[in-house]
């Protein structure tokens, strides 16, 4: 007779139920390839919350969660993002990243070294950005019912600014300054999804964003309002900050940098820059006066050399966002009712 | 970008913008048959360089619009086969069907692609053997040949798990149906510039004799459109109506023979309906007998389609230039872009979703403007 052990065997180069089982399994997995790669203070007291120094009185916290196909694409992966995401819209509240919490939903059959590679890029994320990594958690799903790894952050930090940075600051007359080109991410990761090859292979602009927003603000620039670019593209941005806002945007279009290898690819494939994804790229809202000094500080970091200013607020009670193009023409950005689907001729 | 830039750049543009000012002396409707060019117009809002004048009427080549409510709801039947996966251009995806939509059938787990040309979709059937792969051959002349090219190679490859639901139209007939109305208020064409690539023009010469109407073939360019609208003008002007070549380029009188055989090779004219303008004769293409085993209509045998089109959308008026999208009591209030009643609403190249775009802004201008206690 032959008797098969019920238990879970351990020695699996994958991801079993059992990992998620709360057991010796999901120990082992904590020890062997969690806490290594984020050794500190608070994750190594291996509590059921981290108990933190906190000096400042403002606390900006916010959370995000990740999923992509596929989960590494040129210029980054999902552990990347899953710490940039949450770093970049701390930042976008004007605020130094302080701690970071991680959720990971782990499907049955995730080879290790898939996770190993995840961990190890967002402890090279973390160690970049100056965030630390103090808790989590990990669950397990059966095979079919995750994309294989599903990354949930939430971070704090300290506000930095002298006051809270949100859309309410934004006035007629600002300036839209853009950190950089746009659209490197959604062409990338839709060229590494749907096997397109292009002449010059294009990377994703997947940057952290908080050591830009530090020094725009350590250098004296006064800043009304933050949005990183992400799903939706600059367009969708704009929007949401213009009806939060209740002002009206005039963008010039001939100030937007697109790379050559995304506009056309854009061409080809039927879809608009403007509504690109990005996870590297964020439009500042500041004063006239402060403009040439933010281009300045700005273009001397990595993320912002191709920074522009793209446009300013006006006094049209509209709320809308509208583009002058090169021939003088008006056209009104809206968001797109839904994905942006490329077209057919 | 090279042999793009080219033909936005803003000086010669505006050149040209300036020349149809100064040509045009009297009021012109001029229709721009193709719905990359209404994109290109909307896009860049090239109206606003036009004279008040001139009224542009986008027609009937978006095959998102004229694609027949039967085709979508049979599209989206057999999408929903748990044995299918179903490759479309991405655009199609959003048209409403009589119930639901791709997009729909999609998100109760349908398995559906966008792909790029319809040669991906040859190649997914080659990767998943136990799968039927259709495509959604929709479009004019120009997404035939590629359609024709993707069953010639699934025939050379003896492919059994690959079919096409075809949707394929044809633009000189549907050009001339408007032509011969009577009530029809267009006076010029800016005929579309990538069907000609394969077609040529030759079959435009007796259409502009007969009905006396200038054609000029355009491409797809701010510059090229805006070129294609002064020699139509110019010949509107002038009483003549000869059919010219803006498109240079890309079009030669004769068009491109290969791809016009393999077409042959593949598809035979047929009658088809068009959504909004109803059937027209000869003014489709099918498979031909030696490629039935590739028509996905013939394979999968569904019960009977009843579709139930919404009869308030007055698409077919509106793509023949009797109706502006703002004549529909439904624009922009029950039907819009992320809620669409008809097709015209759909693609950023339907004339509705196009319009609606353009009143939005209208809106916001009025409502900049100082009101008259505003001194």
């Amino acid at each position: 007779m032959n008797i098969q052990c019920p238990l879970p065997t351990t020695n699996k180069d994958s991801i079993r139920l059992g990992h998620g089982s709360g057991g010796e399994m999901t120990q082992q997995l904590l020890k062997n390839f969690i806490q290594p790669l984020f050794k500190n203070t608070w994750i190594d007291q291996a509590h059921d919350s981290a108990t933190l120094p906190w000096k400042s009185d403002q606390l900006v916290f916010t959370t995000d969660s990740f999923v992509i196909t596929p989960l590494f694409f040129p210029g980054g992966d999902i552990g990347k993002l899953a710490v940039y995401g949450t770093v970049n819209d701390l930042a976008m509240g004007g605020a130094e990243p302080k701690f970071l919490s991680c959720s990971l939903i782990l499907e049955e059959g995730l080879p290790l070294s898939t996770l190993k590679r995840v961990l190890e890029s967002m402890a090279t994320a973390a160690e970049e950005t100056g965030i630390k990594l103090v808790t989590g958690d990990t669950k397990v799903v059966e095979r079919g019912k995750g994309d294989g790894i599903y990354i949930n952050t939430s971070g704090v930090g300290t506000l930095l600014s002298n006051h809270p940075i949100d859309p309410s600051y934004i006035r007629p007359g600002d300036r839209i300054l853009l950190s950089g080109d746009i659209g490197r991410h959604g062409i990338a990761v839709m060229a590494s999804r749907e096997g397109l090859e292009f002449e010059s292979a294009l990377t994703s602009d997947c940057a952290p964003l908080n050591w830009a927003v530090k020094a725009l603000l350590q250098g004296g620039v006064e800043i009304h309002c933050l949005r990183d670019l992400t799903r939706g593209g600059l367009t969708t941005a704009l929007v949401e900050l213009a009806e939060t806002s209740g002002r009206a945007f005039e963008l010039d279009e001939e100030q937007i940098p697109v790379c050559e290898s995304v506009q056309g690819a854009c061409e080809m494939l039927g879809l608009d820059p403007l509504y690109v994804a990005n996870e590297g790229r964020f439009v500042a809202v500041i004063p006239e006066e402060y403009a040439g000094q933010a281009i300045a500080i700005l273009g001397e970091d990595p993320v912002g050399e191709s920074c522009a200013i793209i446009g300013q607020v006006s006094d049209n009670p509209s709320c809308q966002v509208i583009l002058k193009n090169g021939l003088g023409c008006d056209r009104l950005l809206q968001r797109l009712p839904g994905e942006q689907l490329p077209r057919i001729c | 970008m090279k042999f793009v830039n080219e033909y936005r750049q803003s000086e010669n543009i505006q050149k040209i913008a300036a020349e149809i000012r100064k040509v045009t002396t009297r009021p012109w409707t001029i229709m721009e048959v193709c719905g990359g060019q209404t994109h290109a117009i909307v896009k860049n809002r090239l109206d606003q360089l036009l004279p008040q004048e001139i009224e542009l009427v986008h027609g009937p080549g978006c095959p998102v619009c004229v694609t027949p409510l039967e085709t979508v709801d049979r599209a989206i039947a057999i999408a929903a086969l748990p044995e299918v996966i179903f490759c479309s251009f991405g655009d199609m995806l959003r048209v409403p069907g009589s119930e639901r939509s791709l997009l729909d059938v999609k998100a109760d787990g349908g398995d559906i692609r966008i792909v790029y040309s319809p040669l991906q979709a040859v190649k997914i059937a080659e990767d998943n053997p136990a799968k039927q792969i259709v495509f959604f051959a929709v479009g004019f002349e120009t997404t035939a040949s590629a359609n024709a090219m993707a069953a010639t190679q699934a025939k050379n490859k003896s492919l059994q798990n690959f079919s096409l639901l075809v949707s394929q139209f044809l633009v000189t007939p549907a050009i001339a149906s408007i032509c011969s109305d009577e009530d029809t208020r267009v006076q010029g064409f800016l005929a579309a510039g990538h069907v000609c690539s394969i077609t040529g023009y030759e079959n435009y010469l007796p259409l502009a004799d007969k009905y006396r109407v200038p054609i000029v073939v355009t491409g797809f360019e701010p510059l090229d459109i805006l070129e294609g609208l002064l020699m139509c003008l110019r010949q509107l002007e002038q009483g003549s109506y000869k059919v010219e070549n803006q498109y240079l380029r890309a079009v030669e009188r004769a068009g491109n023979r290969q791809a016009q055989m393999l077409l042959d090779n593949v598809f035979k004219v047929s009658a088809q309906q068009w959504r909004g303008l109803g059937e027209i004769p000869a003014s489709g293409l099918g498979l031909r007998e030696e490629f039935s085993v590739f028509d996905a209509a013939q394979k999968f045998a569904l019960p009977k389609i009843k579709t139930q089109e919404q009869h308030h959308c007055i698409s077919g008026d509106i793509m023949l230039g009797h109706k502006k999208p703002a004549d529909c009591p439904h624009f922009g209030t029950d039907c819009r872009p992320e809620r669409p009643l008809g097709a015209p609403m759909v693609s950023s190249e339907g004339a509705c979703s196009a319009y609606y775009r353009y009143s939005q802004q209208e809106k916001a201008r009025e409502y900049s403007m100082p009101t008259p206690n505003d001194k």
